[in-house]
């Protein structure tokens, strides 16, 4: 669907947290040196340990939903998706368990409550979710369901 | 050794929106009840702590009450500023350093919710450019991981809205005071799933303060002085699920209000099944339910039997929320932690009306939370004799 996004570079909302390894997105944050905790965004010290000696950590780009809302409202600023409430579309947020065991808060693909269940595979993607006042699109780190290669509807 | 305290005057502005009056003047007008309910001139207030989010400087106050030298410090902790700035009194009145002290809130916020900087609190600002800092996400967060786990429904957060509001009707100083229906709240639009219109709290605005002196002399201020037997306030630890979180550590802490809840049982001697009445934090019906555990009430997951076979009610065993909570009454931040305290001052007094808790409660607990992750715990006492 979206795959070329990043061959065009994409104006990213937070290039410091995505990075790319032949083409397909990664979360970057960090680890202390110390005690191994991981933090995302990066962070300059630990709140566990008071170790104040981080290395940069890749989070990798899939894990499991582990909680889910949808944000049916238009968020005042300094939300800056360019929508007005007239053409506001709603959309998903978690907080997606990566296989570290951090939870990192990101916008889902999805905005149907049928389609969201706590404990599915979820996959990291970049996605434009808003234009500059420019008509510029603005692109952030999203997760979408991973869903099997036939789209059969599992009802159990 | 350390003097007891107590609180002996209360003062409200009602909540809800007042067009042409200031935060400032309710805040006030709050101060001078709580006053004249405990006999006293401003002149005789020797320390004062106070605060509001959005209507300025609660220390501005003097200009209203009287320019008389007090120390007044300017109290700024979110949904906690009132137990904060309470707690705060006490720890001055206790240590000896003054005699009488007033703890007050205010404040007057702009319609719909709430609009933080991310800067404001340590984080970037694709935070919130990109849709992911608003609380009542958080609030529908955690509720959603916390039914999961605990086999929660919907049905419970119906529940909570609807006693809420039945409460509220009771109360003449409620914003909102008409009783919904089940289906009304249940089919309320979503705003974030779980959560749903009637579900969440609304800014407002209002005005609380609270008089207090050190316990041995109370009796010549007020017939019907409040002991505080525990005001504690805690922050968060590393791994509590809190608002504003990029991230959620891999291993969960327990929230501030487990801590602060513990600590404060613990000062006060007593446990959670000897309190009659208690207000818990419920900008959301989640939270409520959330609260009801975290602070020792009940076991995780016990919450929907308890909100369905009336427990939770002005005449059960835990009356919650009893003049209907932030749900009814709406949230001035800086007031809404001392009209907690106030409601349960006026319970334990026996002077609640018709929402009065049967069988004359002797003690009441308080408990508030806010952002990033702060939680003020109270624990009052009618005085005996
Ligand atoms: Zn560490």
């Amino acid at each position: 669907m979206n795959e070329n996004m990043t061959a065009h570079q994409p104006k990213l909302a937070c290039p410091h947290l995505i990075g790319f390894n032949n083409g397909r997105p990664s979360l970057i944050g960090s680890r202390c040196a110390n005690c191994g905790e991981v933090y995302f965004p990066a962070a300059a010290g630990c709140t566990r340990c008071l170790c104040t000696e981080m290395t940069p950590a890749d989070l990798g780009d899939e894990g499991i939903l582990w909680s889910w809302t949808i944000q049916d409202f238009l968020p005042k600023e300094p939300y800056n998706s360019g929508e007005t409430e007239i053409d506001f579309q709603p959309y998903g947020v978690g907080y997606v368990q990566m296989p570290s065991g951090i939870k990192v808060e990101s916008r889902l693909s999805v905005a149907d409550p049928e389609k969201l269940r706590i404990g599915m595979a979820m996959r990291l993607d970049v996605q434009p979710y808003g234009k500059t006042p420019a008509g510029e699109s603005i692109h952030t780190f999203v997760f979408s369901p991973i869903t099997s290669a036939k789209g059969g509807e599992n009802h159990g | 050794m350390a003097k007891d305290v107590a609180i002996i005057g209360v003062g409200l502005h009602r909540f809800g929106r007042f067009d042409g009056v200031s935060g400032r003047q309710q805040g006030a007008h709050a101060v001078r009840e709580a006053l004249k309910d405990a006999n006293l001139s401003w002149d005789k207030v020797q320390v004062a702590y106070g605060g509001s989010q959005d209507a300025g400087n609660a220390d501005a106050l003097c200009n209203d009450l009287g320019l008389t030298g007090v120390p007044f410090i300017n109290v700024a902790n979110g949904c906690a500023t009132g137990g904060s700035a309470l707690a705060s009194v006490i720890a001055a009145i206790r240590s000896g350093a003054a005699e009488i002290g007033v703890a007050v809130g205010f404040d007057k916020h702009p319609r719909g919710a709430f609009n933080p900087m991310p800067r404001d609190w340590g984080l970037e600002d694709w935070y919130g450019e990109t849709g992911l800092m608003l609380t009542t996400q958080f609030f529908a967060l955690k509720t959603q991981r916390y039914m999961y786990e605990h086999g929660i429904t919907e049905d419970a957060l119906v529940r909570v809205a609807q006693r809420a509001f039945r409460n509220g009707a009771l109360n003449p100083n409620a914003w909102r005071q008409r009783e919904l229906d089940y289906e009304e709240i249940a089919t309320s639009s979503p705003v974030n799933l779980p959560l749903r219109k009637y579900m969440f709290c609304n800014p407002a605005e209002g005005g609380a303060a609270v008089v207090l002196c050190s316990a041995e002399v109370a009796k010549r201020h007020h017939p019907k002085p409040i002991l505080v037997r525990a005001a504690v306030v805690r922050t968060r630890h590393h791994g509590s699920f809190e608002v504003f979180n990029p991230a959620l550590a891999a291993q969960q802490a327990p929230a501030p209000t487990v801590t602060a809840s513990k600590a404060a049982f613990e000062e006060a001697g007593v446990g959670p099944g000897d309190i009659d009445v208690m207000q818990l934090q419920d900008t959301d019906s989640g939270s409520e339910i959330i609260h009801m555990a975290e602070n020792g009430f009940c076991q995780h997951g016990e919450q929907e039997r308890l909100l369905r076979d009336g427990s939770t009610e002005i005449g059960g065993r835990l009356p919650i929320n009893t003049d209907g909570g932030c749900l009814a009454n709406g949230e001035p931040v800086g007031a809404s932690g001392l009209r907690q305290v106030i409601e349960i001052c006026q319970q334990l007094r026996g002077e609640a009306g018709r929402r009065q808790v049967p069988g004359a409660p002797r003690l009441g607990y308080t408990h508030v939370y806010g952002a990033p992750g702060v939680s003020g715990v109270t624990i009052l006492e009618r005085a005996g004799g």
